[in-house]
């Protein structure tokens, strides 16, 4: 009978005997499908989300949640919490200026480096083993990656290979406590998160590369374009589409990165807590310092972040849909 | 006149390419290899001097790895930890991949009331901060004594995993011929056997790559097992290396061989399903 699937003729199909069984189990069927998956993201997602708003409102000791205090934490975080968010001296600092700092600095860098490696590595033979080192780290986990880049980083120039060529090429030259120090921890670990996710922009817009017809290509060549003016003028342009998605799964990366801060800045968060995020503080706040609403706050903090691209997903989502 | 560059040429401009891609690879790979070589090294000759220097000497050992999965004391628990990541991994990779399948059939073949509006909350779901789920989780699991057992962390993760993998199997479902599905119902299967012999069979790459995600990031996932697993009797390799790190920072070998033994499972199922991997990401990132 699968001659008549391109026509789809509905009519075709002969009516199902109507019982009073057969209907219920039309109906329900369905439901019995979606259910177990159901049950479980209302239990551990949508029924915490909502918990977690009602207990930001709240003060306390651990997870006795006492004191209703109304929006009192997130005054606090935003006014008078020098760790979480501090104007008060130039240039600003604290966890959320430091999580900006990701966004201005790792978003780019990492699509860069993803997009040079695509472009470069499509003229190349051995393109499909210059992306597989460069994909490798995507599959491990980030605790192993910190451990792997404390290493590279140690002030130790018989550990840290980076101190080592330091020393070597400038003589005489102090070894440099990368994550010790209040003004490299940051770009440190930043490098390190570009070292794991460059794979994934690399991948992502190699094969929206392909997808851009080779005659394109051809034409400007003919034109007398230059490789870097084919680079910037045509191709950069027509990944745009692809770049905004990549971007938008690297920013919800950065709001919530957490492991590598967590294992290459230690429980204080870097050197005076100068590598905190807001994930970082979340944690900390909620399970080391034992005051789960205020970490709560900076949950729902976090949450309201991710909205606009909650909004972009749903929306994305139905333009295709409705295609 | 067209000009034909000569082969020379040719070779001379795509020079910087090659050197280009030389140093990239060179910055990607240097500090894996440097771990791994650090773990193959005799403890002395760790602190003597760096591990490039076994170019010029080359000695190894595998006495470090003998030692953390073998002897007793601190290294002991290392091997715990390794086990434990398999028992944490394997059943949060079964458990959401077959609810998921589930799901993503009704979604994409079946007709239900509020279906539309169910699937977009899914797709809703899928960024939301897991940070928001942890205090009442962990209220939950306090009450119903889940924080001491797998039991907990095994549902956790299942649900954390699922929007996604309702996500990405509804994708590869959707896009099976409409034709295949309504033969079957024309030919009386029910629901249930059109899903298990028709749609699961043909849906075998998409249901391996979420398989293969899913559980990269069980077995990679730090901050859920710190939060739900207090017992270190059944923290998974992650915990393990922290703890490592905090307590023995300086025991470099040890170090470098417990955080090579967390990489290698993923490694190994990253070379050996690579083509799948690659497939769900793009799959899950940019929907064609």
């Amino acid at each position: 009978m699968t001659e008549g699937g391109l026509r789809e003729e509905p009519a075709l199909i002969p009516k199902k005997e109507e019982t009073a069984v057969s209907r219920m189990r039309d109906r329900l069927g369905p439901w019995l499908f979606v259910a177990p998956a159901a049950l479980l993201i209302l239990v551990f997602i949508v029924y915490p989300t909502f918990w977690t708003m009602r207990l930001s409102l709240f003060g306390g000791l651990g997870f006795n949640f006492t004191r209703f205090v109304g929006f009192d934490n997130y005054v606090k975080l935003l006014t008078n919490d020098p760790q979480f968010l501090d104007l008060s001296k130039f240039p600003p600092g604290g966890a959320v200026v430091n999580n900006i700092f990701w966004l201005v600095v790792y978003t780019p860098a990492v699509i860069f480096v993803g997009l040079v490696v695509a472009v470069l590595a499509d003229k190349v033979k051995y393109e499909s083993i210059m992306k597989s080192v460069v994909f490798t780290p995507m599959a491990i986990a980030a605790t192993a990656a910190a451990i792997i880049w404390l290493f590279v980083y140690s002030a130790d120039p018989r550990i840290g290979i980076l101190n080592a060529l330091l020393t070597t090429v400038v003589p005489g030259a102090e070894p440099v406590s990368f994550v010790g120090n209040v003004d490299l921890v940051n770009p440190a670990i930043i490098i390190a998160a570009i070292w794991i996710n460059a794979g994934f922009t690399t991948v992502v817009l190699s094969a929206a590369l392909k997808g851009i017809p080779v005659e394109i290509i051809e034409a400007a060549r003919v034109d007398g374009a230059s490789g870097p003016q084919v680079f910037t003028r045509i191709q950069v342009p027509m990944l745009a589409p692809t770049i905004s998605v990549v971007a938008v799964t690297m920013i919800i990366y950065v709001i919530k990165v957490f492991d590598l801060i967590f294992v290459m800045g230690g429980n204080n968060g870097g050197p005076l807590g100068s590598a905190r995020v807001v994930a970082f503080s979340q944690y900390v706040e909620t399970f080391n310092n034992g005051r789960a609403g205020y970490g709560s706050a900076i949950a729902v903090l976090m949450l309201v972040v991710v909205l606009p691209f909650i909004l972009l997903n749903v929306k994305r989502f139905r333009a295709e849909a409705g295609r | 006149m067209k000009s034909h560059p000569s082969a020379l040429t040719r070779a001379l401009t795509r020079t910087p390419i090659h050197l280009a891609l030389l140093l990239i690879g060179t910055i990607w790979l240097i500090p894996t290899v440097g771990l791994f070589i650090t773990s193959f090294r005799e403890r002395a000759d760790i602190h003597a001097d760096g591990w490039w220097n076994v170019i010029r000497e080359p000695r190894f050992t595998a006495e470090t790895y003998v030692t953390m999965l073998t002897s007793t004391g601190q290294t002991e628990s290392l091997l715990q930890n390794f086990i434990n990541s398999f028992i944490i991994t394997i059943p949060a990779t079964i458990i959401p991949v077959v609810l998921a399948a589930a799901a993503a059939y009704a979604f994409a073949w079946l007709e239900f009331r509020g279906r539309d509006v169910l699937f977009l909350a899914v797709v809703a779901l899928l960024v939301i901060p897991i940070q928001m789920t942890f205090v009442p989780v962990l209220q939950l699991f306090n009450a119903t004594k889940l924080t001491g057992n797998f039991v907990g962390i095994w549902l956790a993760h299942s649900a954390y995993g699922l929007p996604f993998a309702i996500y990405l199997l509804h994708s590869f479902f959707a896009g099976l011929p409409r034709s295949l599905i309504e033969a079957a119902r024309m030919d009386g299967s029910s629901e249930l056997r059109t899903f298990l012999r028709i749609v699961l069979p043909l849906s075998v790459p998409g249901i391996a790559s979420l398989a293969i995600f899913q559980f990269l990031g069980v077995w990679n996932d730090l901050l859920v097992a710190i939060i739900y697993l207090q017992n270190p009797v059944l923290q998974p390799m992650t915990v393990g290396v922290l703890k490592l790190l905090g307590t023995y920072g300086t025991e470099y070998g040890v170090l470098s061989a417990a955080a090579f033994l967390t990489m290698a499972v993923p490694l190994l199922v990253f070379f050996s399903l690579q083509r799948f991997f690659v497939q769900g990401l793009l799959a899950g990132s940019v929907k064609s």
